[in-house]
């Protein structure tokens, strides 16, 4: 076997739930080297957010993930709550931290189904995706959505929790607290669970640190960070609880991780039901922002999400940029991957939780010395529509100095 | 003449086994549904999805060889049907007997293996490549074992004919069930055979899409999958003949009531095994098969060929 084959894994593929693409180059079956191409979503998002009122731009930060979309439209809005001076109630902030741990077990749970389908074990994703149902009921129940739950608004949150629905809460983690002990002990003993998983993916903590290695996948290496211990924002000051690491460094530490957090998380609901304080739910905000600027950061279920955001006086924000876990991540797995199996390929990569959607932000070609301009970037995207799609957007002025 | 055509083509013979086919293909995936929690589906969805596929469009890729890519999955459906028709169904003597014919049955149940391999390699497509290039490293792991744990018993009948091997367990009482280590990694290895969980590397769906089927679509790939569910039959009647002797001389409904039994019972087997576990890797799967299956075999064989000398005494 001289001949080296470079197997595309992506754009399209089974194993990936959102485009992105992996070029593996492989001597038999072993993993020589992988490239990572991403930008296969680019949605403008950052730049549309520049466009709009700050409270239009909460609905499209929360569409910015499908999984973790409080978690973004939350980091936005401490940003911007920052700079307005708003003094968020105690109830508002305990409830934002309540949606973002049951976002963190919907994700978590969707993860281990997910890794389970990867290594061919499909029984366990439909077990996890059944009792994951039980926590999208409940978010529905609370929010209305299963999905953008929505209940962030600038200066609090729009919806309260009733006393029924804490019982309702409390009985939910009772029953997934058991389900999660089970699957603890199938991933701890289920012997082809362990063959596939550890030892696969090795990222010691100094390439952790090096290559940047947030969220579980950087805990599982022995790093132990977590913003809602360090930056204790939202309630996360209020409780008690403890940051899941693991000595492992692979792929089967990522998940004891994840799912150790998913006993931490259902820990922190009860305490946080259990000492919910008697305030408003929102304080009257201003729908100019004056300027500033602020950076937020936020422990998303992936890891540590970031976003910028530059006031300057109006109802619209100067510039909003924003950082997802994933694309802290991705850079590590090629590292993981060093002397691996194609088996393991798809795995390792699912092992970080990716959100390719989440991640892609615009990319600029550097290509030896020169960068683009922007003035370069229109004549390039000009002449590609001419060429490629037959389109002329020669005319089409756009609303700002050249 | 004509009794034999009809035996041929209708009983045991050709639509019997189709229809069996089917009906394994059902039992399995409910039985996988069931235990996955999930509804699963009717029971003439196996026949459903046959139909819908032979009116799909075919796809040939423009670098395979045309010839070749459409005679494979027919050599591999012929193949595994006439394996059928040498294992015996209802009574001791199967359809076409003579001496030796549990080696012959083996060597037919190779063939769909390698047209498999073929059908990847002829594909020119990289995940095919991939994927026949993993049947054939795994069938060199399980077919060894699979081997000589479905000829052990055959050393104690003095015989590698299924009607003798059945005469003489059949007069001995519970004396087959000495053979029980050689069922379990026969057991195993079939599942191999048959790619599926936890020895579905071949066509790991996350890893190479389908592997060797990647390219194959319409009525070709039909064909494939009913060589697939037709090779399950078989595998599961060649195992029933030689570990399970019994029940072959109560007349024909009794017959073919107690042959469909035991055809369940490893298709049960088969659907546990394949929800229980997870995929393992290829050097994992070879490691296994040579370190474990290898050695259990051939502890049978000792344990078979020390009986037979004891009782020679």
């Amino acid at each position: 076997m001289s001949k080296k084959l470079v197997i595309p894994i992506g754009p399209q593929h089974p194993a990936l739930k959102e485009p992105a693409s992996f070029d593996v180059t492989l001597q038999g079956e072993k993993v020589e080297n992988i490239l990572v191409k991403l930008g296969y979503n680019h949605r403008g998002i950052e730049k549309a957010c520049e466009s709009k009122p700050y409270l239009h731009d909460l609905y499209l930060i929360e569409r910015v993930c499908g999984i973790c979309s409080h978690s973004h439209a939350t980091c936005f809005l401490q940003a911007v709550e920052e700079i307005a001076g708003l003094n968020i109630p105690m109830r508002a902030k305990y409830i934002r931290s309540l949606i973002g741990e049951m976002e963190r077990i919907h994700s978590h749970l969707l993860w281990l189904g997910v890794a389970a389908h990867e290594i061919g074990f499909d029984t366990l994703l439909m077990y996890t995706w059944r009792d994951r149902e039980i926590i999208m009921d409940l978010l529905a129940l609370l929010t209305g959505n299963r999905v953008n739950y929505a209940v962030n608004v600038l200066g609090g949150v729009r919806k309260d929790i009733s006393e029924e629905e804490k019982g309702q809460i409390l009985k939910a983690m009772d029953v997934l607290e058991e389900r999660t002990k089970y699957y603890a002990h199938v991933t701890t003993e289920e012997i082809t669970i362990k063959k596939r998983l550890s030892k696969v993916g090795y990222l010691s903590p100094e390439d952790a640190v090096k290559m940047g290695a947030v969220g579980p996948t950087g805990r599982a290496s022995k790093i132990k960070r977590d913003i809602r211990a360090e930056d204790k924002y939202a309630a996360y000051g209020e409780v008690d609880f403890k940051v899941v690491s693991d000595d492992n460094c692979d792929v089967y530490g990522r998940a004891l991780v994840r799912v150790g957090e998913l006993m931490e998380a259902y820990s922190i609901i009860r305490q946080l039901i259990k000492k919910l304080p008697d305030t408003p739910l929102k304080v009257p905000a201003p729908l100019k922002i004056p300027a500033g600027e602020a950076i937020s950061r936020y422990e998303a279920p992936r890891g540590e999400d970031v976003h910028y955001v530059r006031a300057n006086g109006t109802d619209k924000p100067e510039r909003v940029k924003l950082r997802a876990p994933t694309l802290a991540n991705v850079q590590a797995v090629s590292t993981m991957l060093k002397k691996g199996y194609l088996a393991d390929v798809t795995i390792v990569i699912a092992a970080i939780d990716p959100c390719f959607s989440c991640t892609d932000r615009m990319i600029i070609a550097v290509d030896g010395k020169s960068e683009m301009t922007w003035k370069q970037l229109r004549e390039h995207s000009i002449n590609w529509y001419k060429k490629n799609r037959g389109v002329d957007f020669t005319k089409v002025k756009l609303g700002m100095k050249e | 003449m004509i009794l034999s055509l009809i035996k041929i083509l209708i009983f045991p013979g050709f639509l019997f086994v189709f229809v069996l086919a089917l009906a394994a293909e059902y039992a399995d995936r409910k039985l996988y549904a069931r235990m996955q929690t999930r509804i699963g589906p009717p029971w003439f969805q196996p026949f459903a999805d046959f139909v819908k596929l032979l009116s799909k469009e075919l796809i040939i890729p423009e670098l395979a060889d045309r010839t070749i890519f459409r005679i494979l999955p027919l050599v591999a459906c012929a193949a595994v049907a006439a394996a059928f028709l040498f294992i015996p169904v209802y009574n001791p003597e199967s359809l076409f007997s003579f001496k030796g014919n549990i080696v012959a049955v083996i060597y037919i149940l190779t063939i769909p293996t390698l047209t498999y391999f073929l059908a990847g390699w002829y594909s020119r497509s990289l995940y095919s490549l991939i994927g026949s290039m993993r049947v054939l490293t795994q069938m060199f792991s399980y077919e060894v074992p699979l081997l000589m744990a479905v000829l052990a018993p055959g050393i104690l009948a003095s015989s590698w004919t299924f009607s003798e091997v059945i005469a003489f367990y059949g007069s001995k009482g519970s004396l087959f069930c000495i053979n029980v280590i050689s069922f379990v990694v026969a057991v195993i290895a079939v599942q191999g055979k048959l790619e599926k969980v936890p020895f579905d590397i071949p066509e790991a769906e996350t890893e190479i899409v389908a592997g060797t089927f990647t390219e194959y679509t319409g009525p070709l790939y039909a064909y494939f999958k009913l060589a697939m569910n037709i090779q399950t039959v078989s595998a599961a009647a060649l195992l029933a003949a030689v570990f399970m002797p019994f029940g072959y001389n109560l007349g024909f409904i009794l017959g073919i009531i107690i042959f469909l039994l035991k055809i369940f019972l490893i298709i049960v087997i088969l659907a546990v095994v394949r929800t229980i576990f997870a995929r393992i890797r290829m050097d994992q799967m070879v490691m296994f098969c040579w370190k474990y299956l290898t050695p259990l075999a051939l502890l049978q064989i000792l344990i078979n060929i020390i009986i037979k000398a004891a009782a020679a005494q």
